[in-house]
């Protein structure tokens, strides 16, 4: 089960309404061994694209040079579907390279009405991805962390 | 001759659990070479029809070596390797 808090949900969905019709992504860091996401890390798609997402490798580097001084590990490895539902493709299936992490996908595909409001409703599911095997999870969405 | 080599936490069943692991080599070939040697099965992992995996980042003195010739980047005492694999998909 992935347990996040409201204010690290919201900022996923809200970073993933923005770059619609883009792939968003980023990552939730959290102390080592810890399952808390506690550091929420916007990244940019360096592939700018509706359909593919890709960490900027100079990023990428700073990133896990931050993490690693700080002990900490991504808890979190989020990155939206602008037209397809939230479930892992066999593209994100396989590059998926942290058997610890909880990848979140959002779909924006619903979420835009013609008026131009985003009000509409956001998937947002969680899944564990090890060796090339698949697992939804549950998610508890609380306050704050305990 | 010493290089200090990261491995990221999915390459770590290669190396016993350690996240870095010294090596040797003049070159990023020869280097990987010598980390398949101590770590066997890495290099499938790294290397792929005889180039850099797509996939896979690897950097010296935090240069990722795509941009200072690859395979054939070059090398010296005392350098920093890390490898990390990138974070993408798609739909």
């Amino acid at each position: 089960m992935l347990t996040i808090d409201q204010a690290t949900y919201d900022a996923i969905v809200a970073h993933a309404k923005r770059d619609h019709p883009d792939e968003a992504c980023g990552i939730v860091a959290g102390p080592e061994g810890s399952d808390r996401p506690e550091r929420f890390i916007e990244m940019i798609n360096a592939a700018g694209s509706p359909t593919f997402y890709e960490f900027d490798s100079t990023d990428l580097l700073q990133l896990y040079k931050e993490m690693d001084a700080n002990d900490e590990e991504p808890v979190i490895v989020y990155h939206s579907h602008t037209a397809t539902e939230a479930y892992p493709s066999r593209t994100d299936i396989g590059l998926a390279m942290e058997p610890n992490a909880h990848y979140v996908l959002v779909s924006t595909r619903d979420c835009f009405t013609d008026g131009g409001n985003d009000d509409g409703p956001v998937e947002f599911r969680s899944f564990r991805i090890i060796d090339g095997n698949v697992t939804e999870e549950e998610i508890s969405i609380v306050a704050t962390l305990s | 001759m010493a290089i200090e080599v990261k491995i990221p936490t999915i390459l770590r069943t290669y190396t016993a659990g350690e996240k870095a692991v010294s090596a040797e080599g003049k070159t990023l070939s020869a280097l990987i070479d010598d980390l398949e040697a101590n770590h066997s099965g890495i290099k499938e992992r790294l290397i792929d029809n005889g180039d850099l995996r797509r996939f896979i980042n690897v950097y010296i003195n935090d240069e990722d070596v795509r941009f200072i010739g690859g395979l054939d980047a070059e090398l010296k005492d005392g350098d920093q390797v890390v490898v990390l694999p990138a974070v993408a998909g798609g739909c």
